[in-house]
């Protein structure tokens, strides 16, 4: 790895997306008009006595959830045009380091999920009136490094497809049964004993939980940290495992 | 004699099919070697062996003394694949200036790369927007801007209109002599004759490794496209044309 090509390819990437106007705009647009619906569909749901609002528990999720879907997707076609375009040949026959491709990947989606975080989070605090314990910027940084495995996540599945149809239907695959089982729609410890080990296993659920602890606690708790650390952990694992997938020889 | 390339009794299967059944060649230094068969014979295959991201079954390329596709050949080999392979969502120079990076190049290297295959004044356009030749000369511009001491571009005047072929022709010349190694390939037959040595391969076999000059000779006909086709005839009925040893 190579600190100049690591930044010459996250700026390479970077400039990739700001030449794309439509996905930037979709980018920050998105998360806000789906919190919209969220807001007007929970505003008359009475709160559980003693618990956060609906609102708040359901949004506070999201705000993690939106730069999970759109970095695994945005990645996956990303790296897959690397690999159908001949580009990802011909940068292997340079200078460049596998690493320095996936971490530059890493490092130029990983800041525009927690640009869209921020922009989304401003959107549900001071439009809607989010409401947690914990400071915005938990909210943010838990949203970025859940970005950051999102794109790990679609570096590596993208090397198990050929087309861009494949790709897409990685994202069911890959990203709606951790939502299914993140904790939003049934909390973790009233699931059946094996959701919850396959809910233990999937990364997004430690995302989840972090968020709820930053919903219901002032201060960052161990439990918090704990489980960022899970979820980055699992990034650079997915790294690891997709730059195993990145063969300089082919057949 | 102090070559460039040299390949040795490669053998490359892709799937069942044998692409390339045992050839051996040499490309010297300083030269403007081309890659001449019909589509399908294996001509990108040989290049993808030479820079290193084939994989091989049997035999050896060895790359400016090491062996094809270590490390430190990375810097000193330029690549440039069949197909562009630029960031269509890129301007031409943005394009350029990436790939001059992982070089260690200045930008001002990259621009002069641009303005070099004749694009200067389409610089600042996104690679997308561009006409099918003036995308594969950007994706040239990137196969060169390293100043690479071994070249190998697959097909790279495709599309081009004739004056900018002649000029493309020339510049590969003017680089080959100040010592850079060039391996071009073609399907079109006139681009041989611009060439310092040719080799011919036809499904998967080298069939000659010659100059232009001897292969005329050898075959007794002036034109090189029917001096091929003796060729294959001659290899056909299983005559040894000369070379092949070399």
């Amino acid at each position: 790895m190579s600190a100049r090509i690591l930044a010459v390819t996250t700026g390479r990437i970077l400039r990739q997306l700001r030449h794309d106007r439509r996905t930037v705009a979709l980018l920050v647009v998105v998360p806000t008009v789906l919190l919209t619906l969220v807001y007007f569909m929970y505003v008359d749901q009475p709160a559980p006595p003693g618990q956060p609002s609906l609102f708040d528990r359901v949004a506070l999720v999201m705000l993690g959830f939106f730069p999970f879907i759109i970095m695994f997707l945005v990645t996956s076609i990303a790296m897959l045009r690397e690999r159908t375009t001949g580009t990802l040949e011909r940068l292997l026959t340079t200078p460049l380091g596998k690493l320095d491709l996936l971490f530059g990947y890493g490092i130029a989606f990983g800041l525009a999920g927690a640009v869209q975080a921020t922009i989304a989070s401003a959107a549900a605090y001071w439009l809607f009136g989010l409401n947690t314990a914990g400071s915005v910027w938990l909210v943010v940084m838990i949203a970025a490094v859940n970005a950051v495995l999102a794109v790990a996540l679609g570096l590596l599945c993208s090397a198990f497809a050929r087309t861009e149809f494949q790709a897409v239907q990685f994202m069911p695959v890959v990203v709606l049964p951790q939502l299914l089982l993140c904790g939003l729609f049934v909390p973790r410890g009233e699931m059946a004993g094996w959701l919850q080990v396959v809910s233990d296993a999937f990364p997004l659920s430690y995302a989840v939980e972090a968020l709820q602890e930053v919903g219901v606690h002032a201060e960052p708790t161990g439990t918090m940290w704990r489980d960022v650390a899970i979820v980055a952990g699992s990034a650079v694992v997915a790294l690891v495992l997709a730059a195993a997938t990145l063969r300089r020889r082919n057949g | 004699m102090d070559d460039a390339i040299t390949v040795r009794d490669l053998v490359v299967d892709r799937g069942r099919r044998r692409v390339l059944d045992g050839i051996s060649c040499a490309v010297p230094r300083g030269a403007v070697t081309g890659l001449l068969g019909p589509s399908g014979s294996g001509k990108t295959t040989l290049m993808r062996a030479v820079v290193g991201v084939q994989t091989i079954a049997t035999g050896t390329v060895t790359v400016l003394g090491a062996p094809a596709g270590t490390a430190q050949l990375r810097h000193r080999v330029g690549y440039l694949t069949q197909a562009p392979s630029v960031y269509a969502d890129l301007t031409v120079r943005e394009n350029a200036r990436y790939f001059a990076a992982l070089h260690g190049r200045r930008a001002a290297d990259a621009d002069r790369a641009v303005a070099d295959v004749g694009l200067a004044g389409a610089a600042t356009q996104l690679v997308g927007t561009l006409s099918g030749g003036q995308r594969s000369r950007a994706s040239l511009a990137c196969a060169l801007v390293g100043e690479p001491e071994l070249v190998v571009l697959d097909e790279p005047t495709v599309g081009q209109d004739p004056v900018l072929r002649a000029d493309l022709w020339a510049r590969f010349h003017a680089m080959a002599a100040t010592g850079t190694t060039l391996l071009v390939s073609s399907h079109v037959m006139d681009e041989a004759a611009r060439c310092d040595r040719l080799l011919l391969i036809r499904q998967g076999r080298l069939i000659a490794d010659e100059t232009p000059d001897a292969i005329r000779a050898h075959t007794g006909v002036d034109d090189l496209e029917e001096a091929f086709l003796r060729l294959i005839r001659e290899s056909e009925t299983g005559h040894r044309p000369t070379g092949e040893e070399s």
